[in-house]
């Protein structure tokens, strides 16, 4: 009898269809939901993106990086740079968002991989305030005190008079409106993306990285070219959603753009809270930030402090997670990565 | 009463059992001899005895009293020194620094001080100030039975102190333990070197695949029961 | 002239970012464990020291003693109680969790002290200054570089001259074996940890005195501190003084150059040796 090398576990199929009714749900959003639902959900997605590019650095590449706010300041900055000095449409900008973020990843990495484990994340940290003081120095942009994207280039962003008509909302609403599907594609390639990177033979090389360098090293696996590969997805992925950010804010400053807490420390406690090393943890993480958020926001460092104890007691008694408690106790995986062997038999004496 | 006792010590790696029911026994002012091919599980009782793997509290005693939990600070702290498998000197301190350390959790007058360990082995009192790692095997396992020596030990646990080294060498090595029993000190040490172990040793212990086979004297055992011992019966 | 002066001063200035580094070199060096709270907690020995003052009416040199032994004892149950926790092969939980410690600790100080900034109280002599040849050095910034070398040394001396600094370096060797010494690891990780947090209590002395600080700076000291680190060499303490002194200079440079350059200055100069010599002026040995 066959054997069959499977991914899917039966709980993946459920979760195939939940998610397949999910996004029609989220595509059609704005055509029920409230303009405050619509920039609640921008910011859940855009941080779901920024946690899932996080994860995949640290929790899947072992790279803890502290830096990650480099990547969103300098593509938001790179999105305004092309509207204020180009004249581009910010939409089609966010993509040269991204590839401004990638080529600064390059002189990052550069410096960054010559330091190892635990350095390597304050090296991060140390470029990316680089990075902000030399951004600090852009006069034209506004310097320290930022800038904000001129008026004539929000009001005729592509798309949003067919929003207006379509939906029959005021231009605002349509911006975020278009912020917000913008941020839904986002989310769902980067998932999808990092899920299809995790299922290939270089994702599988991956997770042998990160359980032995050494050992991945002697079978064959480049772990250098994969902490590459790693290191510049998520910078590109980051970039994006920093110009995506900065779009729908469309004001910006060096100190917002670089914010180490707002882009990075928000951004690991998804991760971890969630559950590292899984796609599902940032998903079930960011909806448990947004939910603390919403009820703690106005206790201002209370909220924070709460959140640094909690990674605190995740990390010490879940290292993986809420949703690693999950699917300890009900064996549930939404994004099967193992592959399993069904059908056929696999007796002792059969090996 | 026995020094020192295991008592069905049982032993695992996860999910692999290393030890079945150990029973074995030292005598004050006695040397055994744990005598068993790779992989009997001599190196894993010489861990359970020093508290470096932990066991029930019953399953090792020292005078009598339980100390199969007591981490291995403690242990060394009531008299038990080791010397370890590979002799793992510090290569961050020097020779004597090596040396002094040995002192750290148990600080009783006695035989063995750096001036007797440097009778004990000239060489190490010219080399006392290199980094412990710079000698040759032979030396470094000089330094290492010294530093376990430094504590005055009631026993003294030897793991596999001939290993990777040159038959010369071993000999020079072995000629100490005549003086280490003289100065007070109880022995085990764990061979695979047959000859050597006997012929220091009151009483021999036989394992193989983590069990005693066998136990007696070195003059009621004789070479063909050591060999079926060693290797099971019918080789 | 004007050149001298300023390397004078940066070179000074360096003694106050080998302060902010020793105690994360000492940490990092027994225990491989790199906190990321390091900065925050100089800041919370600031808040500790003017505490003190405000409360017993002392002068901040005297507060600081008493300041010792509490940051001694917080280290010591912070690593016994907590980071000991972390250690181990994977490199996340020690760097997870200090970094939820430095956010909960900056926001901690936040609650408690607003983010009003504060400075300890200077006297007469805090802003006295003598005339070296043709340069003038504050009597502030020469303590401070005079503490720097002073707690290098006397760490020189713990490490290589004391039983204590035997049985660090060897349990920074091998933990299993220095148990085998009668050494208990978990209380030397905490007592490396409580005299870096005594050193962190000297550094937030000269961070009050110097200039005003609030709970939000101490990422940045961390950051200086790090690159004092890795610009020295791993474990190399007088290295960390050379990497202070490098931050410090070409900080004090980039500022009289332009004054909004004065900390890129210094993170380019670290870039800098990281590119020609990643391992540090003084890598060690063995690692």
């Amino acid at each position: 009898m066959a054997y069959t090398v499977t991914t899917q576990t039966p709980a993946s199929r459920i979760a195939t269809i939940l998610g397949a009714i999910t996004i029609v749900v989220l595509i059609s959003l704005p055509f029920f939901a409230g303009r405050g639902t619509i920039q609640d959900m921008f910011f859940i997605l855009t941080m779901l993106v920024l946690a899932q590019l996080w994860n995949l650095l640290a929790g899947y590449g072992g790279l803890v990086s502290i830096g990650q706010q480099a990547f969103v300041g300098m593509g938001a900055y790179a999105m305004f740079g092309a509207v204020i000095l180009l004249g581009f449409d910010p939409v089609p900008s966010i993509l040269l968002a991204g590839v401004v973020a990638l080529m600064i990843a390059v002189p990052t990495a550069f410096f960054a991989f010559r330091l190892n484990g635990a350095y390597f994340a304050i090296g991060t940290w140390v470029i990316a305030e680089v990075v902000r003081l030399l951004v600090a120095q852009w006069k034209t942009l506004g310097g320290g005190t930022g800038t904000s994207l001129p008026r004539e280039a929000t009001s005729d962003m592509w798309f949003v008079a067919g929003i207006e008509k379509l939906l029959d909302v005021r231009s605002a609403a349509a911006r975020d409106i278009l912020a917000y599907w913008l941020a839904l594609a986002l989310a769902l390639v980067t998932i999808g993306g990092i899920y299809w990177l995790l299922r290939t033979r270089r994702g599988l090389a991956l997770a042998a990285v990160r359980d032995n360098s050494e050992a991945a090293q002697s079978v064959g696996v480049d772990a250098v070219r994969m902490k590459w590969l790693v290191f510049l997805t998520s910078a590109f992925g980051t970039g994006l959603a920093g110009g995506l950010i900065y779009m729908q804010k469309a004001r910006i400053s060096p100190d917002a753009a670089f914010s180490v807490t707002d882009w990075t420390a928000y951004v690991i406690f998804i991760v971890v809270i969630g559950g590292i090393g899984t796609i599902e943890g940032p998903i079930v993480g960011v909806l448990v930030f947004f939910t603390l958020q919403t009820l703690l926001a106005d206790f201002g460092s209370w909220y924070l402090m709460t959140l640094g104890v909690l990674a605190i007691v995740i990390m010490l008694v879940a290292p993986r997670g809420l949703w690693g408690l999950l699917s300890e106790r009900t064996g549930l995986h939404l994004f099967p990565i193992r592959r399993r062997l069904t059908g056929g038999k696999l007796k002792p004496e059969e090996r | 009463m026995a020094l020192l006792q295991t008592h069905g010590l049982v032993a695992r790696y996860g999910d692999f059992q290393a030890l079945f029911g150990v029973d074995i026994m030292l005598n004050e002012a006695e040397t055994i001899a744990i005598i068993g091919a790779n992989g009997a599980g001599k190196t894993t009782l010489m861990r359970s005895i020093a508290g470096v793997l932990r066991n029930d509290a019953a399953s090792v005693l020292l005078d009598g009293k339980p100390i199969g939990t007591r981490p291995a600070e403690e242990i060394m702290s009531q008299g038990v020194a080791m010397v370890p498998e590979g002799r793992k000197l510090f290569p961050s301190l020097s020779v004597e620094e090596n040396l002094l350390i040995g002192t750290y959790g148990r600080k009783i007058g006695g035989h063995w001080t750096l001036e007797t360990v440097y009778d004990l082995f000239p060489i190490l009192r010219e080399r006392r100030h290199s980094p412990g790692t710079a000698l040759s095997g032979g030396q470094q396992q000089m330094v290492a039975i010294g530093r376990a020596l430094m504590s005055n030990p009631r026993v003294l646990l030897c793991d596999e102190i001939s290993l990777g080294l040159a038959p010369v060498v071993i000999k020079d090595i072995y000629k100490a333990i005549p003086q280490i029993k003289a100065a007070g000190a109880s022995l085990i040490i764990v061979e695979q070197d047959i000859a050597q172990a006997i012929a220091v040793a009151d009483r021999v212990y036989c394992m193989m695949e983590g069990r005693v086979t066998l136990s007696g004297t070195p003059d009621t055992l004789s070479r063909d029961d050591i060999h079926n011992a060693y290797f099971g019966a019918g080789h | 002239m004007i050149w001298v002066d300023t390397i004078a001063q940066g070179i000074l200035l360096g003694g106050l970012y080998a302060l902010f580094a020793s105690g994360l070199s000492l940490v990092f060096g027994i225990m491989r464990l790199v906190n990321l709270a390091h900065g925050d907690l100089i800041v919370m020995g600031a808040y500790l020291i003017l505490v003190l003052v405000t409360l017993l009416g002392i002068s901040p040199f005297l507060a600081v003693f008493i300041a010792m032994p509490l940051m001694f004892a917080l280290g010591w149950l912070l690593q016994r109680y907590l980071l000991n926790r972390t250690l181990g092969d994977d490199i996340l939980p020690p760097l997870l969790v200090t970094f939820g410690l430095s956010i909960a600790l900056q926001n901690a100080l936040l609650e408690g002290f607003s983010a009003d900034s504060q400075r300890l109280p200077t006297s007469a002599l805090t802003t006295a200054s003598v005339n070296v040849g043709p340069i003038t050095l504050g009597i502030m910034p020469l303590l401070t570089f005079g503490s720097a070398v002073l707690v290098i040394v006397a760490l020189n001396q713990l490490f290589y001259r004391t039983e204590l600094g035997r049985a660090f370096r060897a349990t920074s060797d091998d933990a299993t074996t220095a148990s085998l010494m009668g050494i208990k690891p978990a209380n030397i990780f905490a007592t490396a940890t409580g005299i870096a947090m005594v050193i962190v209590t000297i550094a937030a002395l000269y961070l009050g005195l110097r200039a005003n600080f609030d709970p939000n700076i101490g990422p940045a000291r961390l950051i200086y501190a790090f690159e004092a680190v890795i610009i020295g060499g791993l474990g190399s303490l007088w290295g960390t003084l050379l990497g202070g002194i490098i931050i410090g200079v070409a900080q004090t440079v980039g500022a009289a150059i332009n004054p909004e350059w004065q900390i890129l200055a210094g993170h380019i100069a670290f870039l800098v040796v990281l590119l020609v010599r990643p391992r540090g002026l003084f890598p060690r040995a063995h690692d």
